[in-house]
């Protein structure tokens, strides 16, 4: 299975107005693989993971999806082709209790496999488990991450998008939250498509990442390499990590 | 330990005086014009103005002395049992309710289904009138719009500020549909609440778009429109002459209310000629109905649509991504609600046998909004509690003849009806922010279920 690209991005430029936010972008993402993709503030990957997903539709380039052009589907009927997306600033509905934000997860199979599905997002996130039936808004930011991240699980993806899964959580809490996503890596054999600004943790967990400055992918290559390359070293991680 | 609580009960005293003044001034200076000063027209046909200045003391006085009981008595009381309560540690969500509470429902439901013939045995057939009519189909109309307007604004958070535009559609089409063609009210029901529905879509697509503020604008020019429509398109609406005799509605086409007619329904059951029974009659009409309301907008909640509706009023981007349609959903909770709208509407016309352009002004969508809001987005049992005391309340002014003992016989206290309106409001919005009922029962459960306090719910957005 691995090896086979899932998701293809090529030549994608997607513009706000008259501005462009991504200039060209080629990214693949095979089956089975964690691929992240790090960059500066405004380097243009949110606005990449939002293309993946419809919103804003690329302008020109191509988005596939195991073999099928989705460029210019509607979001919702991308989401339905099964990629998930926990999105930046996590989104989840904060009036609702846990399990019905699990719930609408679910919907695309109408609960089908909900209570298997549940019980499986509760041995992942065991905090969950305890505050199932409280109000989402009522979460800490940590919990609202797993939610969100549980939310997507529950209609059971073919590609796991994550926009910035560490953003103002504690390193204690994103060391859990990467060790789950590395989990449902291994034992589902789970795509995930990560985006990171805290780049450390991300090329530590990749199989492969891409570096994006202004709306354009510069470097790229396994985890270990980019973790080692010097140019990458000086621009993300020398000044967060010391 | 004396000495000190003393000092402190004089000093909320003087505080609670000076407060008091303030409040006075206050009201002197925003009443001194709408109540101190009336303009009247005489023989003559001039504009004179003539003052009330013993009414214009009384408002000052009740602002004033209010007051001094809120600060000086009210608010320390609440204290002390805030206090008490804190320090007992008892938390209140744990509290175990009454036989009351868990029944409610099925009290209040054999309550209204006993409500017209215990009325009739009391006051007998003709003295029934006032309480089933003014007061039973009265209320119940109101709670159905705003049963209906809940599916709209408080499930999908649609802000609709021109629902009574639903409301009028049902009503012309019952009206000019019976009029024109002559059906009958058990097809044109269905009918006017199809029409309505074909409404809420039409309106719904412009508005897609749209959230929050600029929809309600939108849906108020929405509202304005029908409204003029009706007003202006005199070859068939009649304009503001409005539409007279609307037939009556029948029992189910078999029995009819016509006085007279070989097949009316009260002497097939030997009762004495009277329209209490018809009101009677459409008493239990209206309560079916919004029975209905109310089952099909519990039934939707679980529904793959309805939480797709409590999602929408949520987050919009995460719906669409989680492969929600947002646009068949949200024209869905138009139509939906435009549909229950259209129901009420052409019963409004069989009851009143009479309808104008003038029964469908902004003020009545901002009634049934306020009494949606009042009873807290998204409760059924808390809008329904708020529409008994908004529009019973209002009604049982006009019973309030005892007050012109007090104001002097020109006292007219319907006239104070929306004063009090506003005041029952701002006082509702400062005690329970989010309405009568601001808890809200979840949906999904895995074992058994628990209710979340009202106290864990976000303040009403959107």
């Amino acid at each position: 299975m691995a090896g086979e690209a899932l998701l293809k991005v090529q030549g994608v430029e997607t513009y706000y107005g008259n501005i462009r936010a991504l200039a060209g972008v080629d990214v693949e993402v095979n089956r089975g693989e964690i691929v992240s993709l790090i960059g500066a503030n405004g380097a243009g990957k949110s606005t990449l993971m939002m293309t993946i997903c419809g919103s804003p539709q690329a302008r020109h380039g191509q988005v596939i999806f195991d073999g099928e052009d989705i460029t210019k589907l509607p979001t919702h009927l991308i989401a339905r082709k099964r990629i998930a997306q926990s999105p930046e600033g996590r989104r989840i509905f904060p009036r609702m209790t846990v399990l019905e934000n699990l719930q609408m997860g679910a919907n695309l199979d109408n609960l089908k496999f909900f209570k298997e599905d549940v019980e499986k997002i509760f041995t992942l996130f065991p905090r969950l488990k305890e505050r199932q039936s409280q109000r989402g808004g009522t979460l800490s930011g940590g919990e609202q991450q797993m939610l969100s991240i549980g939310r997507a699980l529950m209609a059971r993806p073919k590609l796991l998008l994550l926009d910035e899964p560490s953003l103002g959580l504690a390193p204690l809490i994103v060391k859990g939250i990467f060790e789950a996503i590395k989990k449902l890596n291994t034992e589902e054999a789970l795509t995930v498509f990560l985006v990171e600004q805290n780049a450390f943790a991300a090329l530590k967990l990749s199989d492969r990442a891409y570096v994006m400055v202004n709306g354009k992918v510069t470097m790229s290559g396994s985890g270990k390499e980019l973790l080692a390359n010097p140019e990458v070293r000086a621009a993300y991680l020398e000044g967060g990590r010391h | 330990m004396n000495a000190a609580s003393e000092t402190g009960s004089t000093n909320i005293m003087s505080k609670a005086l000076r407060e008091a003044a303030f409040a006075g001034a206050i009201a002197f200076g925003m009443f001194l014009l709408f109540v101190g000063i009336e303009t009247y027209q005489d023989i003559d046909n001039r504009l004179v103005w003539r003052t009330r200045w013993g009414l214009l003391a009384i408002f000052v006085i009740i602002a004033a002395v209010g007051r001094f009981v809120t600060v000086g008595f009210i608010r320390p009381h609440i204290d002390r049992r805030k206090l008490a309560k804190a320090k007992s540690g008892v938390l209140e969500i744990s509290e175990e309710k009454g036989f009351f509470h868990r029944h409610f429902l099925k009290i209040a439901l054999i309550a209204l289904l006993i409500y017209p013939p215990m009325s009739v045995m009391l006051f007998g057939p003709q003295g029934s009138l006032k309480y089933v009519d003014n007061f039973g189909i009265q209320i119940l109309i109101y709670v159905m719009l705003a049963w209906g307007l809940n599916i709209v604004v408080g499930l999908a958070g649609l802000l609709d500020l021109g629902y009574v535009a639903f409301y009028a559609v049902g009503a012309y089409s019952y009206a000019l549909l019976s009029s024109y063609f002559g059906l009958s009210f058990w097809v044109l029901l269905p009918l006017a609440g199809i029409l309505a529905a074909m409404w809420g879509v039409i309106l719904g697509f412009p508005v897609l778009r749209l959230r929050g503020d600029y929809l309600a604008i939108v849906t108020l020019a929405f509202g304005e429109i029908i409204r003029l429509v009706l007003l202006n398109w005199t070859d068939v609406t009649k304009g503001t002459f409005g539409i007279s005799g609307i037939a009556k509605a029948s029992v189910f086409g078999i029995w009819s209310f016509n006085v007279g007619a070989p097949d009316y329904f009260p002497k097939a059951l030997g009762l004495a000629t009277s329209s209490a029974w018809y009101k009677i009659f459409l008493f239990y009409v209206i309560l079916a109905l919004c029975m209905l309301t109310a089952y099909v907008t519990i039934r939707l909640r679980r529904m793959p649509i309805g939480r797709a509706w409590e999602a929408l009023r949520e987050d919009e981007i995460a719906c669409r991504s989680l492969g929600i349609n947002t646009v068949t959903t949200k024209l869905t909770a138009f139509a939906t609600g435009a549909m229950f709208g259209g129901f009420a509407g052409s019963f409004f016309a069989t009851r009143q046998g009479f309808v104008s352009p003038e029964s469908f002004v902004f003020l009545e969508s901002a009634v049934i909004l306020a009494i949606v809001v009042l009873g807290g987005m998204g409760s059924l049992t808390g809008i329904a509690i708020a529409a008994v005391v908004m529009v019973g309340g209002t009604e049982l002014l006009r019973e309030m003849e005892f007050l012109k003992l007090i104001f002097g016989p020109d006292f007219t206290p319907e006239l104070y009806r929306m004063l009090l309106f506003g005041l029952a409001m701002i006082i509702v919005m400062l005690f329970k922010p989010r309405g009568f009922v601001g808890s809200r029962q979840p949906t999904a459960f895995l074992k058994q279920r628990k209710a979340v306090s009202g106290s864990f719910t976000k303040e009403g957005h959107g």
